[in-house]
């Protein structure tokens, strides 16, 4: 790039990045990248205004420069200042390329027009397919469709999160490496997307009809109708709108604490969603053995995930997470001490429970 | 942000105090949360100062005393600042998809400033919660921040709802309320230790 022909090539194509960026922005403008760049925005913010001016005359000066390094290409031995403008010349067209490439890529990769077919849903739409989550369809002899939307599972994992932060925040869970936030948010998505991922590389070894798209959706909502369906781009979880068992279960125990509720909410909701999924995982997969497989193991990890969100951040065994909590106790909770010689037998037996439950919760801290 | 301009050199701007200018369009934006209209005025001139400074403030505020520094005292500002920031890009994100012709920046600004109520609040609780603790303490508590984040989700719905195709509106204002009652809720389990 430091020859002497740098210049001319750089002065011909100089005009040929400006004038191809704002081609690509013009082709892009039907689609929705996201537009920080865009120039047809409706904001008449004076900061974007004066930055694009500056830009536009920035690019012009560099276009002037070029030309004016151009007729000067023949003094070469003669000027002094050639050497500078011809650094600035190189300084200048690999910012235009840097420029170029990031732009493109930018473009490429936050193009979300990708996306916006999976997300062209009606508020009816979405509320019949989370009442139908809950209903076992009986059909399980032809395929059943699964609608590939992701608007659904999006946000019934962010109200799943959102009922995890209530329930951590009101049994004051305390969460030492990391935060509360995070945590909730690592646990639904990772559940959504990693149960899915598996479930379809199951089903990808059982020969099931289902794509992934298909599984992010199902484990979220999923509609029953006769007609067969091929979404082409990916498999989607249909997990997501499984999750609906999920968010109606913690929601109502979180704030009652009753434990036969709980275990009641569990077997009737979660089953209830459990069936659904497995019914339409069923009416894709053919052979007994495959059905058995994916649907056991899907079964079990839904079912499993509902007793986890409900029993890991909820207190239940007040013991152990008393000493958990160390110095923090209220005067009236009960307190693993040394047990003095002179104890009523009632407390003893407490105590005895308490310490019993404080060696096994500083055995499984020392893990 | 117009000093750029300014030490450019550009004949483009006449304003000789750019910053009191930011600062009256910040307060101006401030206005016209407090008293949601119809109008166009977030939406046209957008900017992200508002939107930082009570990000910022919010997130100071929920700071705990550094006491019991090993639970909470760390990631506390970083949470409060990720979970404004991201949380408003995936809402944008969803209205977009969902066929809405915001700009991004558009609607990251609508969402920031309509923080606003909540900073309010916090700044309420702040004051009750050194009056002495119990259950009257805590109504006032719930009753203010139920009120704001009422307000935060009327101000933002009326600015946000017009750019949504019109049998869509809830599917975009219900990520709007879980990202208000996620913040509301860690402003009213807020306890300084």
């Amino acid at each position: 790039m430091a020859t002497p022909a740098a210049p001319a090539g750089g002065a011909r194509s100089g005009a040929g990045p400006e004038w191809g960026g704002f081609e690509e922005n013009i082709q892009g403008g039907g689609s929705a990248v996201i537009d920080m760049e865009n120039m047809d925005d409706t904001s008449g913010s004076s900061f974007e205004d004066m930055g694009e001016l500056h830009q536009r005359l920035r690019e012009e000066e560099v276009d002037a420069e070029a030309a004016v390094a151009e007729e000067e290409d023949g003094e070469f031995l003669g000027m002094k200042g050639f050497k500078g403008q011809l650094s600035r010349q190189v300084a200048d067209q690999m910012w235009q390329a840097g420029k170029r490439q990031a732009s493109r890529a930018f473009s490429l990769y936050a193009n979300i027009d990708i996306l916006r077919p999976y997300f062209d849903v009606e508020p009816a739409q979405v509320r019949s397919r989370l009442l139908e989550s809950m209903i076992p369809i009986k059909m399980v002899n032809f395929p059943q469709k699964i609608a590939g939307e992701l608007y659904g599972p999006l946000m019934l994992v962010f109200t799943l999160v959102a009922i995890l932060l209530h329930g951590m925040k009101t049994s004051d869970t305390i969460i030492r490496e990391g935060t509360l936030m995070g945590t909730a948010i690592g646990t639904c998505f990772g559940y959504w997307l990693g149960v899915s991922s598996f479930i379809y590389f199951l089903a990808y070894l059982c020969n099931a009809q289902i794509t992934m798209l298909q599984m992010l959706a199902l484990l979220g909502p999923h509609e029953s109708s006769s007609s067969l369906s091929d979404f082409p781009l990916g498999r989607s979880v249909s997990q997501g709108y499984g999750l609906f068992g999920h968010c109606i279960v913690l929601f109502i125990t979180y704030n009652i604490h009753l434990h036969a509720l709980f275990f009641l909410f569990w077997l009737l909701v979660g089953g209830l969603s459990t069936l659904r999924m497995v019914a339409v995982l069923v009416s894709r997969t053919v052979g007994p053995t495959q059905r058995l497989l994916l649907c056991g193991t899907l079964a079990a990890l839904h079912m499993v995930f509902l007793l986890y969100l409900h029993f890991a951040y909820h207190k239940v065994v007040e013991g152990i997470l008393d000493t958990l909590e160390g110095p923090n106790i209220p005067p009236m909770q009960r307190v693993p001490r040394d047990i003095p010689a002179v104890l009523p037998a009632a407390r003893l037996s407490a105590t005895v429970l308490n310490a019993t439950a404080k060696a096994v919760a500083v055995t499984l801290q020392s893990h | 942000m117009a000093k750029a301009a300014e030490s450019s050199g550009d004949p483009g701007t006449t304003s000789p105090r750019p910053l009191m200018r930011d600062l009256k369009a910040v307060g101006k934006k401030f206005m016209h949360v407090l008293y949601p209209r119809k109008s166009n005025t977030l939406l046209r001139d957008w900017d992200l100062w508002g939107p930082l400074i009570l990000c910022v403030t919010l997130a100071l505020m929920l700071q705990r005393s550094s006491v019991d520094s090993e639970k909470d005292g760390g990631p506390q500002f970083a949470e409060v600042f990720v979970i404004v920031w991201f949380g408003a890009v995936t809402i944008t994100l969803n209205s977009k998809l969902l066929g809405g012709n915001i700009s991004f920046f558009q609607s990251l600004c609508v969402l920031g400033y309509c923080i606003l109520p909540l900073t309010v609040a916090m700044l309420v609780c702040r004051l009750v919660l050194l009056a002495e603790p119990g259950p009257i303490n805590f109504m006032v508590r719930l009753f203010v921040v139920i009120v704001m984040f009422a307000w935060s989700i009327v101000a933002s719905t009326a600015f946000l709802a017009d750019s949504q195709p019109p049998n869509r509106k809830a599917l975009a204002i219900y990520p709007v309320f879980l990202f208000y009652f996620v913040i509301s809720w860690m402003i009213l389990t807020f306890t300084p230790q």
